[in-house]
């Protein structure tokens, strides 16, 4: 079998072709961005170096930390573990797209109030990731930790825990971070 | 990472097509497969993308059962309504693996094909038949207490690392798939997956660009069904061991037991016979324990894992317990 495209390997005998390039179009924090990359290019790179928005942390890219967490389609996702060229005309919410102008989102407000971070270094994965997670809980989807699958869900410090566990803070501030969300979460279900 | 060129398939039988040709390959959550690249464990020169090929539905089968599109992601599969309350062993392994992020992502076509967590596999200064054949198996006299105790081979000890697969097995459910010739496959999950005996290699039964379609979960059948894995750590961590069970039983009595494992082998591991002596017996620690000597013949520890052999029979108790106290 011939791939026939392949007129120029560039030597590794297995008939790879040099690095691509590919235009590419992104709805970052709602504004349109066109941008062309390397087909090698992770969303998360494509943030921080092609699009200047270091927001969105790079920890062990590999999966592990979710310290890149951001939302895609309204869903979170670990930015370091998908390729940007994947997302065309999808649209991207980062850290810097959650507060509304001067007013800080909730989960912003209470990561501050609740003192939920020491060096804030995963603090923008955790936040991007409670947003995700809040939408997933209010969805009814159920975790590890939910006894009855059947039954509807309550955000207890057992249920953020599981729900937040792709999320490591090497400062170990956990215990602030889910009483933050844990706020935010009680704010949500008040009528 | 190695250079790529990328294209996105327009049907299931195009993606098959160009996923055949040498060193392409099929990439649909990517998180698995992005991550072998970074380390250049894996250095496809094409890359197929299937994320807009629809294959996202999640539909009732005639006969009762429930077919899942190969681009379903795991949490919605773990989260739908049907699988939650007919095959809750599902829900439950898939919710058991991964994290939030992971299986928003993770699809339950790649969920199939993850490739083994075993260290040596990811470190490519070290030989590994896997990765390279004929090189040689760093884990049989180095650190392997995530390895295999069943199935093995003096090629290869390493585990398939998946839960949802482990749930499959234990549900009967059977892998549709496309060729790149157009024509469809239907696999029963029993054979879906290899032991690695002299081609570690080879991991599933596909054929070059075959393309996994969708699962069908055949009706529910009685019982209760619970996943029981123990890991290292509460939440995000693969299994040392793990089971998969749907027991029927009643009045001190099982009916029948259906039982996979996960953390043992190169597969979803399952003995039927095993299953056969909690047929119709009184519920009590020493029929599990024989059951436990069914699913353990022929095991054995290759130092660092031991543990798994009595922990797995302590595994079961525990998991079947479980099972029988709410009947």
């Amino acid at each position: 079998m011939k791939f026939e495209h392949r007129t120029d390997d560039v030597g590794d005998g297995v008939g790879r072709l040099p690095p691509e390039r590919m235009q590419l179009q992104l709805q970052v924090n709602g504004q349109p961005h066109r941008l062309e990359v390397d087909t090698r290019t992770t969303l998360l790179d494509a943030l921080r170096e092609n699009l200047c928005m270091t927001g969105t942390k790079k920890g062990c890219d590999h999966g592990q930390c979710g310290a890149c967490t951001v939302l895609v389609e309204g869903r979170r996702i670990n930015a370091c573990l998908t390729l940007a060229v994947m997302h065309e005309g999808q649209s991207v919410i980062t850290i810097e797209g959650m507060a509304q102008g001067e007013t800080l989102h909730p989960l912003q407000q209470a990561f501050l109030e609740r003192d939920g971070f020491q060096c804030g270094y995963c603090t923008p994965g955790q936040i991007c990731s409670a947003a995700g997670m809040l939408a997933e809980a209010k969805a009814g989807m159920p975790s590890h930790v939910t006894r009855d699958l059947g039954a509807s869900v309550t955000l207890t410090d057992a249920e953020i825990r599981e729900r937040m566990s792709g999320n490591l803070c090497r400062c170990s501030a956990y215990p602030n971070i889910v009483a933050a969300i844990k706020d935010v979460a009680g704010a949500e279900a008040r009528p | 990472m190695k250079a790529f060129t990328y294209e996105r398939a327009a049907t299931p039988q195009a993606a098959a097509s160009a996923a055949a040709r040498p060193g392409a390959r099929m990439i649909a959550g990517g998180t698995n497969l992005l991550d072998l690249m970074k380390l250049q464990v894996e250095t496809p020169v094409h890359l197929v993308d299937i994320n807009r090929l629809g294959l996202d539905a999640i539909e009732p089968t005639a006969d009762g059962g429930l077919r899942i599109g190969a681009m379903v992601r795991n949490a919605d599969l773990a989260a739908d309504p049907r699988v939650r309350r007919n095959y809750a062993v599902l829900s439950r392994a898939l919710l058991a693996g991964a994290s939030g992020q992971l299986r928003n992502k993770a699809t339950t076509g790649g969920n199939l094909l993850q490739r083994t967590r075993c260290v040596y596999f990811y470190d490519i200064a070290r030989p590994c038949n896997k990765r390279q054949p004929g090189s040689g198996c760093s884990a049989l006299q180095g650190y392997n207490r995530m390895h295999a105790v069943i199935g093995a081979s003096d090629q290869c000890i390493a585990t398939h690392p998946s839960d949802m697969a482990v749930a499959m097995r234990v549900l009967d459910a059977t892998v549709e798939t496309v060729m790149p010739s157009g024509a469809h496959r239907v696999i029963p999950i029993a054979d879906f997956h290899r032991l690695p005996g002299d081609t570690p290699q080879l991991e599933t039964d596909l054929q070059p660009g075959e393309m996994i379609t969708g699962v069908t979960l055949p009706p529910p059948v009685p019982g209760r069904q619970v996943y029981r894995k123990v890991r290292d750590r509460a939440s995000y961590a693969f299994a040392l061991v793990s089971v998969a069970a749907i027991v029927d039983a009643g009045g001190g009595r099982i009916r029948s037991a259906r039982l996979a494992f996960g953390g043992l082998a190169h597969k979803p591991w399952r003995v039927e016979a095993a299953e056969a002596r909690l047929a119709d017996t009184v519920l009590d620690e020493a029929a599990v324990d024989a059951a436990a000597d069914g699913v353990l013949a022929g095991a054995r520890g290759r130092g660092h894992n031991d543990f798994k052999l009595p922990l797995l029979r302590r595994t079961l108790q525990a998991t079947i317990d479980e099972a029988a106290r709410a009947a």
